[in-house]
């Protein structure tokens, strides 16, 4: 017994050490974001001292050069109104394909699993086009294209799900005189919630992070998330600012640790379940 | 039943089978059929046969890119898979601080691709300052660059998903394996591993997927430098795209091909770790 604590101890010391690892690489942007631009490159490892610390010039550099507010509310709305469309839209659709047996919702079943395992690049070029011609290259419209891309694997998770549901209590509450809407909203859609969860987290992870399916559809001169804001403080040639880069960075991944560690069981519990599902 | 909902085909399954035609249905169509034309946008799309799949077997940058994206699938797959799940055994041992440290492990994966992979390459790029090198000086470090990154955001989501697994094993199992005298390793190799087979199966679809289709990332730590030598398939698939004038349809027989690639590499994958699996 005594040999196996001290070994737990060891592990112990040895996951510290490695999880101190684990943040360093943040870390070091971190301290890089209050060095002069110049010692970013020349000079990463060292503490900004005196004539190295520029303060806060860096975030206010960063926040200018990638409009940062604007970007990261449009990654914001993009984020949240394309997560409720596909959670009310894909459950609904999802329950019609599992109550309803016919060829049309089977057909439609296998297409979304087929759609799972297309790559991005085999659609970026035609949906591209097909958004533009339709007028969808704004944050409103784009959401019409996340619901169309990301229904697959909703539709699948939900479907999944739903199977599981016994039917009686919908026939009861159909022989009370509830219409099919009203059943959903009253009685199913409460008993997906759990589901809804893990498909709003792991749909949530996917847009906020995206950056080639906005930087094809949505009119850049107008409208940038916050990948594409980065992306794009790299310019066209070489010449980087890094200092504002850094600043950025900082910037953009704050938010992400506060919600993660505010959300931390939710998040894990979704991957887990959602792992399991598919 | 049935037909009391089916009458409400409008509400329920309209919004969604809209949405999904436009973005999914009618692209993927259109995308098989402008493999098999000429174009510089859609509507001036000229049939001209298989000429473009030709294109791409004498076209040197998509075999490199395709034999870089495979070496780098098959050494990420491998390593992240093998690290998360050690880690994953490691943590469900009673150790103190595990869940401090599941904490840590799985927050890399919240950060989006671009954002890490700026990240690596300031840190990187100062370690390599030590040598005069950066990462674009050749493309084994944009490699290994690439493949320590993934390591660092997948092990933590792989492990998750292992935890899992391994605190799914009824505990008697163990307990009569430690009876009848097996070893650690025995129970391992013989309960353990297939105890947990269905997250493998899982975790190696993953990894194996994203690995494959891999593009922020690469994009933003070394952008195919030096000269395209670090490019991988989705970036070469891109850069056909978008930077060469006159090749929109070689891209899009490209991207055929890469949707092929990638339905068989799933197919094969799950067939081959399902019947691995166990009824428990």
């Amino acid at each position: 017994m005594k040999a196996r604590s001290r070994n737990n101890m060891i592990l112990t010391i040895f996951f510290s050490i490695v999880s101190i690892a684990y943040i360093f690489p943040i870390a070091l942007v971190i301290l890089n974001s209050f060095k002069k631009k110049a010692y970013i490159s020349r000079k990463p490892f060292e503490i900004p001292t005196e004539n190295m610390f520029v303060g806060l010039e860096n975030y206010i550099r960063g926040i200018e050069k990638t409009q940062f507010l604007s970007s990261f509310g449009t990654s914001l709305f993009i984020t949240i109104f394309s997560v409720l469309a596909i959670i009310l839209c894909t459950s609904m659709c999802a329950w019609y394909i599992v109550r309803v047996h016919n060829k049309f919702t089977s057909g439609f079943y296998y297409l979304c699993l087929f759609s799972m395992i297309v790559p991005f690049q085999m659609v970026m070029y035609t949906l591209s086009k097909i958004a533009d011609t339709l007028g969808l290259g704004n944050p409103v419209g784009i959401i019409v294209v996340y619901l169309g891309f990301g229904a697959g694997l909703s539709v699948f998770m939900f479907c999944g799900f739903i199977k599981g549901i016994p039917l009686e209590i919908e026939e009861s509450a159909m022989i009370d005189g509830c219409n099919p809407i009203q059943i959903y909203f009253r009685i199913v859609l409460p008993i997906l919630k759990p589901t809804c969860i893990t498909v709003a987290i792991l749909q949530a992870m996917w847009i906020w992070n995206d950056y080639l399916l906005p930087s094809l559809v949505l009119d850049l001169t107008k409208y940038k998330t916050l990948p594409i804001a980065i992306q794009y403080l790299k310019g066209g040639y070489g010449a980087v600012d890094m200092g504002a880069m850094m600043g950025a960075l900082v910037l953009s991944i704050i938010p992400i640790i506060v919600f993660y560690i505010t959300c931390q069981k939710h998040i894990i519990e979704g991957v887990v379940a959602g792992a399991v599902k598919g | 039943m049935d037909k009391h909902i089916k009458k409400y085909f409008p509400v329920f399954v309209l919004p969604t089978l809209l949405a999904f035609t436009i973005g999914f249905i009618a692209p993927f169509l259109l995308g098989i059929y402008l493999s098999f034309c000429k174009f510089t946008t859609v509507t001036d799309a000229k049939w001209v046969g298989i000429s473009n799949y030709l294109k791409i077997a004498s076209d040197k940058t998509f075999g490199h890119a395709f034999w870089y994206t495979t070496a780098f699938t098959v050494v990420s797959v491998i390593l992240i898979n093998v690290l998360a799940f050690a880690v994953a055994m490691a943590l469900t041992r009673k150790i103190r601080g595990t869940n401090l440290f599941r904490t840590v492990f799985f927050m890399p994966n919240l950060i989006g691709g671009i954002i890490l992979g700026y990240v690596w390459q300031l840190l990187l790029n100062a370690i390599l300052l030590n040598f005069n090198r950066t990462l674009t000086y050749s493309s084994k470090y944009g490699f290994w660059g690439l493949v320590i990154l993934m390591c660092w955001q997948q092990i933590g989501y792989m492990m998750i998903i292992y935890i899992a697994g391994i605190q799914n094993i009824p505990g008697e199992l163990l307990e009569a394996a430690q009876i009848d005298g097996a070893n650690k390793r025995e129970i391992l190799q013989k309960i353990i591993i297939p105890m947990v087979m269905p997250s493998i199966t899982i975790c190696t679809f993953l990894t194996l997927t994203n690995s494959f289709k891999l593009f922020d990332q690469n994009l933003a730590l070394t952008n195919g430098e030096p000269s395209n030598m670090s490019e991988m398939l989705a970036l070469n698939i891109y850069n056909t795209f978008y930077s060469r004038v006159g090749w929109e349809g070689v891209g899009q027989a490209k991207a055929v091909v890469f949707f092929l690639l990638v339905a068989l590499i799933a197919i094969v994958q799950m067939r081959l770790t399902r019947t691995k699996e166990v009824e428990q």
